[in-house]
């Protein structure tokens, strides 16, 4: 049974986090992420969870306790976002690298400077290398629905790998929304009783957990397992959100397809701005043009078979990025589309556009200014400019 | 208190084989803090000479359990390994009693560490934490750390022809976890066994965080034969560079009284990181140095006598 509610997306995170009640949560406030903690903390002082929670004085001592308490044994969460995470990177690395599920929430929040609290991406595409899965969630039920299956994802045994649980600063965590939860004991349920591969707290097995790797160590295979094992997540994340579907009637995969069937133009995104330009495609099929609409939901891993198989129809596509790489040939997300479709047959036209930086919105009439532009590519078969910029003031 | 005799015949966490020079200091101070533990420990070990000698993967010479996370972060890292705990031990996941100790070098405790130990310190979590301190960063190549005496040489601090080594005093880092107003802080040296065992069984028993910050010499940056660690840090505390005390629930108290100390120069002159204040022309430097011994020694003892009953 399942309940419907109106909450915003850091409230119902915050809810998804009671309902698993996991033994750890070692966190440290920062916009826009502040309201899970918030939340969470009533519920420690109410009772409605027995975690420990660890009020660390910075988030490097977030992560580092979330280090020590996974590799411990014990089943961890815990919040950022923006410079809370650039703070942390050092130890993301750890985290990844010691193979620990450990699940975070990112509000997404652009890095500084100047300084400011708006959405953007350009803190978990710092990130991407870290190790750690990365998915983007639309809306606040997917940011509730994504935090109950990272910590299946995470704790798999054909995974062990930290989870970081991607939603957009504001848009997503502080506007109210409409969303189902599911009962306390579903929860339980579909999370499990969490069995830790290793623990540090049996003295009859000890073991030693970060060892030095030598001046002629490991390194290099470690890294390349870890590798491994990010790839090897691909069907797990399929394969949980199957199962959550089942559940909760909401199946999950690893990117989402919208009127992409038949289209002739596309546009590919992550977040929030996906639910604006499923709105701008319906426009434009009453208009007659065949738009559609790809989002990825598993950034990391990136799934390539998935992506160029559903772009294989389409003419022309527009990657959306809310982050810049400076000096770069365009933005992340765009330079690993472009990679993939490099070696599809259709080699279809492709260009990014950049959006959205330090919150700057992004409306219906932007979305249909990048429809247009790929209408164009389509019917001049000239691509004009490859990287382009929506809303930039110029 | 146990004899050498029975402290000999305890479980040993740290196994002999590591890759600690000969005559370290650390590998001394680590026994004599984890023999005084009457529960198993858990320890944690931030990036230093300790943890880069005894972990060389795939060894460990650590017979407990054993994590290194980084190098400013093992407090945080040891709260959230004590926090697992309390939280397995309250759903019935765990039930042994377990200690949790922490080591860092000065490096990892004065410097680069502190943000990380204040906060744990704060938060109470139920361990202690251990600085090795042999004032600098040796597993680096004998960089300063705001733990390198005055007048030191360090390869950050070198000798040259305006500057006689490293130009500031060093912080008094032991008096900044005490007033943390935690249950226990202690100043100890790997000389005085005795004193070190009883306050790191003490350290262990407090209910809550407790700190201890050791003398451990290093034969490489102090540049002294590999067989005077244990004088060098004798003589540490006889002339009154490093006094040992005890700081419990808040009570400042001295628990190896040095009658007559000895002039600080008598340490420093065995030394090579000191050698250049023997030169003519450095008396004034040599004094003023005894001086801020002279002083340290004062304060300790002005906040004995304040918060003594
Ligand atoms: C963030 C970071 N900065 C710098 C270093 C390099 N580093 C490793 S150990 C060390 C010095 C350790 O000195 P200390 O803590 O005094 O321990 P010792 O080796 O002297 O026992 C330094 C500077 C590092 N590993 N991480
Ligand atoms: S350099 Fe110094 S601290 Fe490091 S292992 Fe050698 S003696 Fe010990
Ligand atoms: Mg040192």
């Amino acid at each position: 049974m399942s309940k419907t509610v109106a909450l915003t997306g850091n409230l119902a995170c915050a809810h998804a986090m009671r309902q698993i009640n996991p033994d750890v949560v070692a966190a440290y406030p920062i916009t826009p992420q502040t309201t899970i903690v918030e939340e969470f903390s009533t519920f420690v002082a109410n009772g409605q969870v027995d975690t420990e929670y660890v009020t660390v004085e910075s988030e490097h001592s977030a992560m580092s306790a979330c280090v020590g308490a996974s590799a411990a044994g014990s089943r961890v969460i815990t919040a950022t976002s923006s410079q809370g995470l650039a703070l942390m990177w050092e130890i993301l690395y750890i985290a990844s690298a010691l193979r620990l599920p450990i699940v975070m929430h990112n509000v997404n929040r652009t890095l500084a400077g100047p300084i400011n609290i708006h959405c953007d991406h350009q803190d978990s595409m710092g990130a991407r290398d870290s190790g750690w899965i990365q998915i983007h969630c639309e809306n606040a039920q997917e940011a509730y629905d994504t935090t109950i299956q990272a910590i299946r994802i995470a704790e798999d045994s054909r995974v062990s790998l930290p989870v970081l649980v991607c939603l957009d600063g504001f848009i997503i965590s502080h506007a109210i929304d409409r969303l189902d939860m599911l009962d306390d004991p579903e929860v339980k349920k579909f999370v499990g009783e969490f069995e830790p591969r290793v623990t540090m707290l049996d003295p009859e097995e000890p073991i030693t957990v970060g060892p030095f790797d030598g001046l002629h160590g490991q390194f290099f295979e470690f890294r390349r397992a870890q590798e491994l094992a990010t790839l090897g997540s691909l069907p797990v994340i399929e394969e949980v959100g199957k199962e959550y579907g089942a559940v909760s009637g909401r199946p999950y995969g690893l990117i989402e397809e919208y009127k992409l069937d038949d289209a002739e133009i596309a546009i590919l995104v992550l977040g929030s701005t996906a639910g604006t330009t499923r709105v701008v495609v319906d426009d434009l099929r009453a208009d007659g043009v065949k738009a559609g609409l790809l989002k990825i939901r598993s950034f990391r891993p990136f799934p390539i078979k998935q992506i160029t198989d559903a772009l294989s129809g389409v003419k022309a596509v527009a990657v959306l990025d809310r982050s810049l790489s400076p000096g770069a040939i365009g933005a992340p997300v765009f330079q690993e589309v472009r990679s993939a479709l490099y070696d599809s047959e259709s080699r279809v036209p492709i260009i990014n556009f950049i959006y959205g930086l330090g919150g700057r919105d992004v409306s219906m009439a932007h979305l249909k200014e990048a429809f247009d532009v790929l209408s164009d590519i389509v019917k001049t078969g000239q691509v004009k400019q490859t990287i382009n910029y929506l809303g930039l003031r110029e | 208190m146990a004899s050498l005799r029975e402290l000999s015949k305890k479980k040993d966490y740290l196994t002999g084989g590591h890759r600690l020079c000969a005559g370290c200091g650390h590998s001394i101070a680590v026994r004599q803090v984890l023999l005084a533990s009457e529960d198993p420990v858990v320890v944690g070990c931030a990036t230093g000479c300790l943890e880069v000698s005894t972990t060389i993967y795939p060894y460990t010479a650590w017979k407990c359990s054993y994590i290194h996370n980084a190098f400013e972060n093992v407090a945080a890292t040891i709260s959230g390994v004590e926090s697992a705990y309390q939280a397995l031990k309250r759903r019935g996941k765990v039930d042994k009693e377990l200690k949790f100790v922490a080591f860092g070098g000065d490096g990892g405790t004065y410097d680069i560490g502190l943000q990380s130990l204040s906060g744990a310190l704060e938060r109470g979590h139920n361990m202690l934490y251990v600085c090795l301190d042999n004032g600098a960063y040796m597993n680096t190549g004998i960089q300063r750390s705001s733990a390198t005496p005055k007048g030191a040489w360090t390869t950050t601090t070198p000798v040259g022809s305006v500057r006689p080594g490293k130009p500031r005093k060093r912080k008094d880092l032991t008096a900044i976890c005490a007033d943390h107003n935690i249950p226990y802080v202690a100043q100890a040296s790997i000389s005085h066994w005795k004193d070190l065992h009883a306050k790191a069984a003490k350290a262990l028993q407090a209910d809550g965080p407790a700190f201890l910050n050791i003398l451990s010499p290093c034969p490489r940056g102090w540049r002294h034969p590999s067989d005077q660690t244990v004088k060098m840090a004798k003589l540490g505390v006889q002339t009154g560079f490093w006094p040992l005390y005890e700081v419990e629930n808040g009570v400042w108290k001295v628990t190896v009284k040095v009658r007559e100390p000895k002039p600080v120069a008598e340490w420093f002159k065995l030394q090579g990181r000191f050698k250049h204040l023997f030169a003519p022309g450095n008396e004034a430097l040599l004094a003023d140095l005894q001086g801020d011994v002279d002083s340290q020694l004062e304060r300790i003892l002005a906040r004995c006598e304040s918060t003594q009953e």
